[in-house]
């Protein structure tokens, strides 16, 4: 096709000195110990600033507890998220983009049913800019009226374009199957819950929600953390309350085994959702149950991807990985498959379930997974960003930096009989919920005969 | 940036070698570039340069299947491979005691892969999956990378679909995997990279061992891809089932990037006055001020700055309310074309948007995935790694007049404009 003369495939894949061995590993050092502090403020916010100097950036994460059980809510919270950076009493809404673009700097908020999270970074040397812009819109986001309505628009206009990403779609399934009206399950609000948000009621949930105690502020760069807690003190100061972030409240355990298949017409793909019960980072299984779910769908090499990707070609993507919320944790497994190929998916991937408690992973197969859980933490807290994300997702379940640092040897000294046993308990096939969307007219009888599934929109 | 230590060697079979050591975390990360990508591909075997890609991780003369990703996991790694319009590139981050192992398993696939039947049958399934997964059965899919080059373009390897056709990807042979290998995937057609914690001298006493017997194959002859300008505006449209607003996809021709590299970035310059913050020209005029568009974005790059040689595309893409005609929508953008055209950008606005570029620079820097990608495509393509760290200087030497040149040649007469219509009904039959 593209060469006059080339070597034939077989002739490609042999040389005459023939296979080689694998070179073993060589010395490995370990992560440094980086210098943190971690503390409350006077108004009740938890900081943990750790310095790594890397690169001259600095990279901010506030994580402010945002719950709230009010129908409105979500579309208010939303158009909260979307407008706080529009202006202060100090900054209108070009002001602010104009002061952080200068100082090589972002911020952006995002928000979900448990959490309000201001996203931002800027060059190191700009941090005191940095703070005082975040101070100000903590304190002083004014969300003025022709702000609010423009940004409604854009938030109907773009809640339509994610109500037609398949992901979306399936993820709101799996939450109303699993959850029912849990004010967890209220991710992307209405659109016509959005048209009647009043700039009052986004200020209203500000006076209301955005508060310093129980929140947690991440700062990792090339900072220095003692100094920057004093700089904190003087430029949040003003930000307090008596009252504390809101909460979730908690979420119900769940329990198998119903799969339900939710309509989706004409779609060519479909979305496997299941999820199940499992435990928190601060339980002491904790390590053996990271190390049955890598083995089950975790990474590239588990039993699930070799299995209806590499050997059956039903899926381009298939993933097992845990969702924790507050206290609780839950594992979920994601597959998306073309039509014809989901009944067979589902089926493979509850057989894989029920083998892995049947089968558990032992030697090579336990020795990778435990080398990927401690590498793979190495290589992603190697960067700032990455760092930042890390802990920000320890420190909003109350853990620490030293959680981090640990986390290498309790791997590392997980048994296989462990493993064994939190594959049994966590990953029965009948402990699993969960949602199939895709084109019911196609699929509904081939699902039926697998057993425990139901067809239908959630209730 | 001060320049970080940077080594740039060859070897005998002509591999083309970039060390970048950095002891401040204790990983290393490892690439290959190969110099072929979709634009390479042969009429008829649309999306093959790809295929190819999922193919080499299915094993080779010492692994087999599935042993690729195992041996990168079990060591603590993560790994994949991207497919770009001018080279292909392959990829692991590990902790830095799997250096070696690394450079085994790239060395092991460079030299002696396994392409059967069987894996090229199972990895057209995958592809067919993914397609589905990232155009067909989503909103937008595919926009504008694969639907904009058939409008602005006229040549096959321009215009065409790098993801391929179905029937192109179900015709492809195992022939046709050992012609392409043969003739592209050659040493002195690639760059070796590995940036992190290693010895220099060490790195490269491994890189001997491992790929030093991988024999020397000519690289090919590389044809140019180029085309005449448009010399009128070009329309197309495609029904997207999914979207529920309409969109459009704006694309212009671009200055050589590799020829006129100042030229360039003058326009990513541009790219960032346009529409980088609530504070640039466009989101101000059409998201706040006028509303006439629910979301906006410029840049360069089907995927992003610096990934192709020449012809590279300029585009602007929004998504807009139904009831917003799009001629009012390509008006405001030509008047706020026209305004730059006419005066110059302010000093204070050029620097918003440099000191943004400069922090996303460090940002990339700062992973070393990112930094190892990077080195190996500047290499590859520029012939010189070095270059990532001049890149924020050479940005913020931009200047307004170049930024107003930029914005004058963005003329009407010289676009595609695609439009993405949301259909009201019906599915892709797949």
């Amino acid at each position: 096709m593209t060469s006059a003369t080339h070597r034939t495939a077989e002739e490609i894949g042999r040389t005459t000195r023939g296979p080689r061995p694998l070179p073993p590993l060589g010395e490995q050092r370990v992560a440094g110990d980086l210098s943190h502090v971690d503390t409350e403020l006077a108004n009740g916010l938890r900081v943990l600033a750790v310095r790594k100097a890397t690169v001259p950036l600095v990279e901010a994460r506030l994580w402010i507890p945002f719950a709230g059980d009010d129908a409105l809510h979500p579309a208010t919270a939303e158009v909260l998220a979307e407008t706080i950076l529009t202006g202060t009493a100090r900054r209108n809404r070009i002001e602010i983009d104009a002061e952080l673009a200068l100082i090589g700097g972002d911020i952006g908020a995002g928000v979900d049913p448990e959490r309000l999270v201001l996203t931002g970074s800027a060059l190191a040397d700009k941090l005191p800019t940095f703070l005082d812009v975040l101070g100000d819109v903590l304190t002083g986001a004014t969300y003025a009226d022709d702000e609010i309505a423009r940004e409604k628009e854009r938030l109907v206009e773009r809640i339509a374009v994610s109500r037609t990403q398949p992901r979306t779609i399936a993820r709101e399934a799996l939450q109303k199957h699993r959850y029912g009206d849990h004010p967890a399950t209220r991710e992307v609000p209405k659109a016509e819950d959005v048209a009647v948000v009043t700039p009052e009621q986004v200020r209203a949930l500000h006076q209301a929600s955005v508060l310093p105690r129980g929140s947690v502020l991440v700062l990792v760069g090339d900072l220095d953390p003692a100094a920057v807690v004093g700089d904190l003190e003087k430029v949040l100061g003003g930000w307090a309350s008596d009252r504390s972030a809101v909460r979730l409240p908690p979420l119900p355990d769940l329990t198998g085994p119903t799969v339900r298949l939710v309509p989706r017409a004409g779609a060519v793909q479909s979305q496997i959702r299941l999820s199940a019960q499992t435990v928190p980072r601060t339980d002491p299984g904790y390590a053996a149950l990271q190390l049955a779910n890598l083995a089950y769908g975790g990474y590239f090499s588990s039993r699930l991807v070799e299995n209806i990707r590499e050997n059956k070609g039903y899926t381009y993507s298939a993933h097992s990985g845990f969702e924790f919320t507050d206290g609780t944790a839950v594992v979920n497994v994601d597959a998306d498959t073309a039509t014809e190929a989901t009944a067979p998916a589902l089926l493979e991937t509850r057989y894989e379930l029920g083998r892995l408690g049947q089968v558990p992973p032992t030697g090579d197969e336990l020795e990778s997974v435990r080398q990927y859980a401690i590498g793979s933490l190495l290589t992603s807290t190697s960067s700032q960003s990455g760092l930042a994300g890390q802990v920000l997702a320890l420190a909003s379940t109350g853990l620490g930096l030293e959680w981090l640092n640990e986390h290498p040897a309790r791997v590392a000294a997980v048994t296989a009989d462990e493993v064994a046993e939190a594959a049994l308990k966590y990953f029965a096939p009948k402990r699993f919920t969960g949602v199939v969307v895709g084109d019911a007219g196609v699929l509904e009888r081939k699902l039926l005969s697998l057993g425990d599934v139901v067809v239908g929109e959630p209730a | 940036m001060a320049d970080p230590e940077l080594v740039r060697y060859t070897l005998d079979n002509g591999l083309r070698v970039v060390l970048a050591p950095d002891a401040t975390a204790p990983v290393v990360g490892v690439s290959v570039h190969y110099d072929v990508g979709f634009r390479s591909e042969p009429e008829g075997r649309t999306g093959f340069a790809h295929l190819f890609e999922h193919l080499m991780f299915q094993g080779s003369e010492s692994l087999e299947k599935l042993a690729h990703f195992r041996h990168v996991q079990s060591s603590g790694g993560t790994f994949n491979g991207s497919t770009h319009p001018d080279y292909t590139d392959y990829f692991e981050v590990l902790p830095s005691a799997a250096l070696e192992r690394a450079l085994f398993l790239e060395a092991d696939r460079m030299r002696a892969p396994k392409l059967t039947a069987e894996n090229l049958a199972n990895q057209i399934d995958v592809v067919k999956e993914e397609i589905r997964l990232n155009v067909l059965n989503r909103p937008y899919g595919g926009f504008p990378w694969i639907t904009l080059p058939p409008v602005l373009y006229s040549t096959f390897p321009n215009a065409h679909n790098g993801y391929g056709g179905f029937e192109d990807l179900e015709s492809a042979t195992v022939e046709d995997c050992a012609a392409f290998f043969d003739t592209y995937y050659a040493p002195a057609n690639a760059v070796l990279t590995v940036a992190g914690d290693f010895e220099v001298d060490n790195a490269k006493k491994l890189i001997e061992t491992h790929f030093g017997d991988v024999p020397h194959r000519p690289a090919p002859q590389r044809p140019s891809f180029a085309e005449p300008l448009p010399t009128t505006e070009l329309h197309g449209e495609v029904e997207d089932p999914h979207a529920p607003l309409p969109a459009l996809g704006i694309g212009y021709r671009m200055p050589d990037p590799i020829n006129d590299v100042d030229g360039y970035l003058a326009y990513l310059v541009l790219a960032g006055v346009l529409t980088d913050g609530d504070g640039s020209r466009l989101q101000q005029r059409l998201v706040h001020r006028e509303p006439l568009v629910v979301d906006i974005g410029a840049g360069a790059g089907l995927f992003g700055p610096f990934e192709a040689r020449d012809p590279d595309t300029f585009t602007i893409t929004l998504i807009h309310p139904h009831e917003v005609p799009r001629e009012r929508v390509l008006a405001a953008l030509d008047d706020e074309l026209q305004k730059l055209a006419d005066s110059p950008p302010g000093e204070e606005e050029l620097r918003k948007v440099t000191a943004r570029w400069t922090a996303s620079l460090h940002s990339e820097h700062d992973r070393l995935v990112s930094r190892t990608l990077a080195l190996g495509s500047f290499e590859l393509l520029y012939g010189d790694a070095s270059l990532v760290y001049k890149l924020a200087d050479r940005m913020s030497a931009v200047t307004s007049e170049a930024v107003s040149a930029a914005a004058k040649a963005l003329r009407p007469d010289a676009r595609a404009v695609l439009v993405v219509k949301p259909a009201s009904e019906g599915n892709n039959e797949q």
